[in-house]
């Protein structure tokens, strides 16, 4: 069929565009910017006057919780989830059960996902057999078997001739290496940043140190080995200025942070907040800020979800022993645009962020280009929208935004030639 | 700068800050979880109370009639001793109904059987639920999230706070040493996991108390300590130095495990308060321990029992203080009720 948006903002950093320009599809694919060929007669014409088209977004590292306990969420709803908030691919974590880390779990995850999900997956494999940090999983398989990247996330590998032979293994096979910094010695059973606000209230700190030690091992085996690597999840100063050091000393190191990062700090922790029970922790003003600039200069390439869907259940015990993590594909978009209005970073930079992923791990889409298979999002920048539980696609409910207005929602979804609304 | 007003977030979103849970719409108590939200004022009728209740211990018949009828129940998921026994007899000098629970929560499934349990008791028309729980900010939990319409009395969640041990301290040093503008207070021990010393360092701040400091080796301090209001001295004698009343912390065995202290007997040469170490003390300080106390591991045996120690005391203004905070807390809630029925009959009304 052809297909012809008119009228609407088209914003895609990747490829140089803001400004209103016509996009021309036909089959799935995008066949003209700007005016139309000669011959292109539109079947059907969207007016998107007011409206902007952005390429549809990527996402490192969100849990779809599928395979494993569906009370916390599947393919279908997490899904559903990710549409509504205008991804078109999700690169879903490993931790799954039973764990990524084996061709035949990824391929059975990529039949379901053909069937019953939407979005598109390109998952994360594990590093490690059973993600337990002793034994090297089967990476040529995992990689054959369509998985992008292999990651150990936040468990640790604690032997670090193990750590350095993985990495050594990856490289051998061209694999990207994912990974999430901290020294479990240090974490402990901390469940908060250590600081003044997790001693009045007495909860176990996670110092910085935790983070900024394991980033710096993980920085020197990186060297190394030559590997390339993403670190995810940055949550510290220290970590930022870390980054950006490797990354002028010209390591193949790139780097995303979670979008609440960029939200809030552990003053949230006040009263117990179960649903600001996240890992890593949510640390100091001093750090929010430096996680913001280093994604308004660069330091940090892409703004990721960290989705965790949980069941009520999970959240409604004291702070400690609630479950970390927050449900956020569907609240991607406005939270951003709020540090858009707020002038921290600007909307293409924003849409860079949420499209990294694509580029850094070799994935069709994230940007709109002649020719190519067309994924992008349109979005609505006037539209007001209050987060309702009864509303939310992701089967978790987990959110501090629940009963907020938030501006800017995804429209509609066009993934090749089908279309989510 | 935050960006986003959660204000607007809906209340289940949302946290309530620990005066919120704590006070009605007038100010009076509800629950008592926290040292945290309350002015100098209640902290002061507390104490009045108390000191009123003080003299019901040595009465003839060692009760009165404020909460007959009236159900208490006593939910330890932790072990205690003196804390539980001491509320068992508040409650009934008050005339109330006791029961007392041991709950020993599986690892596993802690949330759920802690909001289960709690909803059964609630059935059960418990009118108050005395908590002790091993995480901090269980008692919160509980009132803000669970049975807010029971009186939640804290008795001590996780490292966080044992408010009712706080103002029984206070309570002992208003009757031996008056006000408290003038005094200087040492903490001594480990404050990283003590609930008492964070609750103590809130209390003394609202109550005025000139000084407190606390006195520990580095790795028994939490990070940040002082914005609670606290000089912090890693040296026993400089720590002790002119203070007014010197409070003890029991060192648990366990810490010597964890790798923050090498030994009990350099814990005691360095830490521990003797004879000699009190003497740089003023020379009417009094000393005071929560208990239990470890004999020759924090305190002197002759310290313990000598004429400058208040810890027996300390267990007797216990159960006045328990008195008070049982007594304001439930007809706090028992006017809420009586509210709660006018305004649903008024509404029927109408």
């Amino acid at each position: 069929m052809k297909h012809s948006l008119i009228n609407a903002r088209v914003i895609d950093p990747a490829s140089g565009l803001d400004g209103q320009h016509d996009l021309h599809l036909e089959g799935g694919r995008l066949v003209a910017i700007g005016a139309a060929p000669l011959g292109f007669v539109a079947e059907q014409q969207q007016d998107l006057t007011g409206k902007w088209i952005t390429p549809a977004f990527v996402d490192l590292g969100a849990h779809l919780r599928d395979p494993g306990p569906r009370y916390k969420g599947s393919l279908v709803s997490e899904s559903a989830a990710a549409l509504a908030g205008g991804y078109a691919t999700i690169l879903p974590r490993p931790d799954t059960s039973p764990v990524l880390d084996s061709a035949s779990h990824v391929r059975t995850l990529l039949d379901r996902a053909r069937d019953v999900a939407g979005v598109r997956l390109a998952p994360l494999g594990a590093l490690t057999q059973g993600l337990e940090g002793d034994l090297l999983a089967n990476m040529a398989a995992l990689k054959s078997a369509g998985c992008v990247a292999l990651t150990n996330l936040r468990k640790p590998v604690r032997d670090l001739g193990v750590l350095r032979r993985c990495l050594e293994y990856a490289h051998t096979f061209d694999i990207t290496v994912v990974f999430q910094a901290q020294e479990a010695t240090l974490a402990g059973h901390g469940c908060a940043h250590e600081g003044a606000i997790a001693s009045r209230l007495g909860l176990a700190g996670i110092p910085e140190s935790a983070e900024t030690i394991a980033l710096t091992q993980w920085l020197l085996l990186i060297e190394q080995t030559g590997v390339r690597a993403h670190v995810s999840l940055l949550s510290s100063a220290r970590a930022v200025a870390l980054v950006r050091d490797a990354k002028a000393r010209g390591l193949d190191i790139t780097a995303d942070v979670s979008m609440a990062q960029l939200h809030w700090t552990d003053e949230q922790l006040e009263g117990f907040n179960a649903n600001f029970h996240l890992e890593p922790p949510l640390r100091s003003s001093e750090d929010r800020d430096a996680l913001r600039a280093g994604v308004a200069d660069g330091t940090i390439d892409a703004i990721v979800s960290d989705h965790l869907p949980h069941e009520a259940a999970a959240k409604c015990a004291p702070f400690a022993v609630s479950e970390p993590g927050m449900t956020s594909l569907e609240t991607m978009l406005p939270l951003g645009l709020v540090l858009v209005t707020a002038g921290l970073i600007s909307i293409s930079r924003l849409i860079e962020a949420l499209t990294f992923s694509a580029r850094r791990f070799g994935l069709e889409g994230g940007r709109l280009k002649e020719g190519e298979c067309c994924d992008l999002a349109i979005i609505d920048p006037q539209c007001y929208w209050t987060v309702d539980s009864n509303t939310l696609m992701s089967a978790g409910h987990n959110t501090p935004l629940l009963g907020m207005t938030l501006s800017g929602r995804v429209q509609q979804v066009l993934l090749g030639n089908v279309s989510y609304a | 700068m935050n960006l986003l007003d959660l204000s607007q977030a809906s209340p289940a979103a949302r946290a309530a800050s620990p005066a919120e849970v704590q006070l009605d719409s007038q100010g009076r108590l509800r629950h008592f979880l926290d040292i945290e939200g309350l002015s100098r004022s209640i902290l002061t009728e507390i104490l009045d109370t108390a000191d009123h209740f003080r003299g019901i211990g040595d009465a003839e018949v060692k009760k009165v009639p404020l909460l007959r009828g009236r159900t208490v129940a006593n939910l330890f998921f932790e072990n205690s001793t003196r804390t539980r026994a001491t509320f068992e007899l508040a409650a009934k000098r008050l005339s109330a109904d006791v029961l007392n629970l041991d709950i020993k929560t599986s690892s596993a499934a802690k949330g759920e059987s802690l909001m289960d349990t709690l909803v059964n008791l609630e059935a059960m028309q418990a009118d108050a639920f005395v908590v002790r729980h091993g995480d901090s900010g269980a008692a919160h939990f509980i009132a803000s999230q669970i049975t807010p319409h029971v009186a939640i009395i804290n008795a001590g969640d996780g490292r966080h706070a044992h408010p009712t041990q706080a103002m029984l301290d206070m309570l002992t040093i208003r009757r031996h040493k008056g006000e408290f503008a003038n005094l200087r207070v040492a903490i001594v021990g480990d404050i990283l996991h003590s609930r008492v010393a964070r609750s103590q360092i809130l209390a003394l701040n609202t109550l005025g108390a000139a000084e407190v400091r606390v006195v520990a080796p580095q790795t028994l301090l939490p990070v940040g300590i002082e914005t609670l209001g606290c000089r912090v001295f890693t040296e026993l004698e400089a720590g002790l130095k002119d203070v007014d009343v010197v409070i003890m912390l029991r060192l648990q065995k366990e810490r010597m495990d964890g790798a923050l202290l090498p030994s009990e007997s350099e814990y005691y040469r360095r830490y521990g308060l003797t004879r000699e170490s009190l003497a740089h003390a003023h020379p009417e300080a009094v000393v005071m321990h929560p208990g239990p106390i470890n004999r020759g591991v924090e305190i002197e045996s002759a310290v313990a029992d000598g004429p400058r120690s208040l810890i027996l005391d300390q267990v007797t203004n216990g159960i006045a203080v328990r008195m008070a905070v049982l007594s304001m807390a439930v007809s706090g809630q028992m006017k809420a009720r009586a509210e709660r029925r006018s305004e649903r009959s008024r509404g029927a009304g109408a």
